[in-house]
């Protein structure tokens, strides 16, 4: 009788946490904890400076602004108005800067202490480069978003419906989410923020430019046209312009999201055993 | 385990062609401080970051609070805060945000991550401070938002590498009263310096590295009686008297205060011969207000170890790091 009743009073004193660590750490539990932590820190930022997510609209405004307007008139697509064929170019574009991001971020989180205290934390070795990568693909749906109506302004207009449009678009965030894997193995190899900057752009200017995003790679010279067919960029330019123009889908989106899949799968581990290495 | 919290082996470690440290060995027993002295590029910061876990070490062995560092790091790092040479702060984060995020990081649960970060927030006097970005924060906050972040599971073992570097001096005396109450709780320190003042103050025992070598060993006043000059120390009520004063102990190379006070000192080269001979040159008005004996300062040490360590005058240490010197001896 007297143990049943001083039963509730000791569950009550043991479920009060104290502020040790509640468990060893390890176990994929923790790691998807640590990573929403991550997560939430980086989007803080976001919140806090939006001037950053004002800025990575910047560029892709005016891309938009100066092909549809200055080489717009001047480039001929068969069978298509050059906004529609545009603007899946410009949201591939969108991603692949904004992947500058994250190297940029990690540069800076190691430059100023943040990545040595984090390494002196019981935490997942994985979830700062995953926190990081993760929240560059949410200010990706955001910037999406911005683009999105920016295209409208324009003239951009969705022949195969809403639903492929928002399928097209989380392919193509799948790809940003591989690039920025590159770039945070880019961010951890270099010595400074700016460097990162400048490490970034020779990867981004090949797969940018030198792709379909813009233009149909007939013209190019035949080396450079063959790059520009079958490099990753590319294939999600052309999963995210089929799902806008309509027409056959299926194929084009495997493609690209065997792409994303292989990239991750590579430059992930490469990534993380990087930051384990970086001193 | 151990009564050492922290003990390291024979420590080496290399960075391209620097070797930072050549065999560095320590031992901190629990509670105690340990005061890491030596100048810049001395391998200070290199074995905290062995210790911490962050490097691993080319070879040697180091255990902290009974954990490996190589075989088994996580645990380590369950026992241990890291504050860093420079504040490891989120600029945009909040100070509230900071230390919640380590101890989210630090595997709290976020209630209680908060909790938290509002007992250490008060506790280090930026209760008003803490839902403002960290970038507001002048250098002596981010410390102690930093040491704040590094405290929030209250750790058994801490690493405090140069905390008090380049702070005012009224932050840097709040940063070692914080320190100290640590140490009265139990924490084991290890803190690295440049300032001897510091060390002198915090540490139960130091250990002098220069060149990733420890070059001596030993509490403050061991290290201080290894060095002969025993300064005599006279204080005047204004500057006009010590130029007076200066004028009459012509011969005995007396110096002023680097700081700009009243003070007058002379190196007690004769002994009590000496103290004598000064206090008779100085009658009338040049009577000082106060007359002190002081034996070597730490910072003499310093200058002496890890000047002389180069030209192979290195003050007998007794371990077995030492270069050289068995000759050369005191002195």
């Amino acid at each position: 009788m007297t143990t049943q009743l001083t039963t509730p009073s000791a569950v009550t004193t043991a479920s009060v946490g104290s502020t040790r660590h509640e468990a060893p750490s390890g176990g994929l539990g923790w790691a998807v904890r640590d990573t929403m932590a991550m997560v939430w820190r980086n989007l803080v930022t976001v919140r806090r400076v939006p001037q950053l997510l004002v800025f990575a609209t910047v560029q892709p405004v005016i891309f938009v602004l100066m092909f549809r307007y200055v080489f717009g008139g001047a480039i001929k697509i068969p069978g298509v108005r050059y906004v529609d064929f545009l603007m899946p170019g410009i949201f591939a574009q969108t991603v692949s800067f904004g992947a500058i991001n994250t190297a940029v971020g990690l540069a800076e989180d190691r430059t100023k202490g943040l990545i040595e205290r984090m390494r002196s934390l019981p935490m997942s070795r994985s979830a700062v480069l995953a926190g990081r990568t993760l929240a560059d693909t949410f200010r990706n749906v955001f910037v999406f978003a911005l683009m999105t109506i920016m295209g409208f302004l324009v003239g951009f207009r969705l022949h195969a419906g809403v639903l492929p449009f928002v399928g097209g678009m989380l392919v193509l965030l799948l790809f940003g989410f591989s690039l920025c894997w590159l770039f945070a193995f880019i961010g951890l190899s270099v010595p400074n923020a700016e460097a990162a900057q400048a490490a970034a752009f020779p990867l981004i200017a090949p797969l940018t430019f030198a792709s379909t995003a813009f233009v149909n790679a007939e013209s190019m010279p035949r080396p450079l046209a063959f790059w520009a067919r079958n490099q990753p960029l590319s294939a999600a330019v052309g999963a995210i312009r089929a799902c806008v123009l309509g027409g056959p889908t299926a194929t084009k989106v495997i493609i690209s999201i065997v792409w994303s899949l292989g990239m991750v799968l590579i430059l992930a581990p490469l990534a993380i055993w990087k930051y384990r290495k970086v001193s | 385990m151990s009564t050492s919290a922290i003990l390291a082996e024979d420590l080496h470690k290399q960075f391209g062609s620097v070797q930072a440290l050549r065999g560095v060995s320590l031992e901190v027993p629990t509670g105690t401080v340990l005061g890491l002295l030596g100048p810049n590029g001395a391998g200070k910061t290199t074995a905290v970051r062995i210790l911490a876990t962050t490097i691993r070490p080319d070879s040697g062995r180091a255990m902290v609070n009974g954990h490996d560092v190589s075989k088994d790091p996580q645990a380590v790092r369950t026992s241990i805060g890291l504050a860093g040479q420079y504040a490891a702060v989120d600029e945009n984060l909040t100070g509230h945000e900071n230390i919640t995020l380590v101890g989210r990081l630090n595997h709290l649960r976020v209630p209680a991550a908060r909790i938290r970060a509002t007992e250490l927030l008060e506790r280090f006097a930026l209760s008003d401070a803490g839902d403002r970005p960290a970038r507001t924060y002048s250098g002596g906050m981010r410390r102690r938002l930093d040491l704040a972040a590094a405290l929030v599971t209250q750790p058994p073992v801490l690493f405090l590498d140069e905390p008090t570097t380049g702070l005012d001096p009224a932050s840097r005396a709040m940063l070692w009263s914080v320190i100290e109450d640590l140490v009265a709780d139990g924490t084991t320190v290890l803190l690295t310096t440049q300032y001897l003042e510091e060390a002198d103050r915090l540490a139960d025992r130091i250990v002098v590295i220069d060149g990733g070598a420890v070059v001596a060993e030993g509490t403050a006043s061991e290290l201080k009686s290894r060095l002969g000059d025993t300064i005599i120390e006279l204080t005047y009520p204004h500057r006009a008297a010590v130029d007076a004063a200066m004028a009459a102990l012509e011969g005995h190379h007396p110096t002023r205060d680097p700081a700009g006070a009243a003070i007058v000192r002379v190196v007690m080269q004769d002994g009590p011969t000496t103290l004598r001979s000064v206090l008779n040159r100085l009658d009338g008005a040049l009577v000082p207000e106060a007359v002190a004996v002081h034996e070597p300062t730490l910072d003499d040490v310093f200058l002496t170890l890890t000047g002389a360590a180069s030209t192979s005058s290195v003050i007998g240490p007794s371990t077995k790091q030492s270069k050289k010197s068995k000759n050369s001896g005191a002195q």
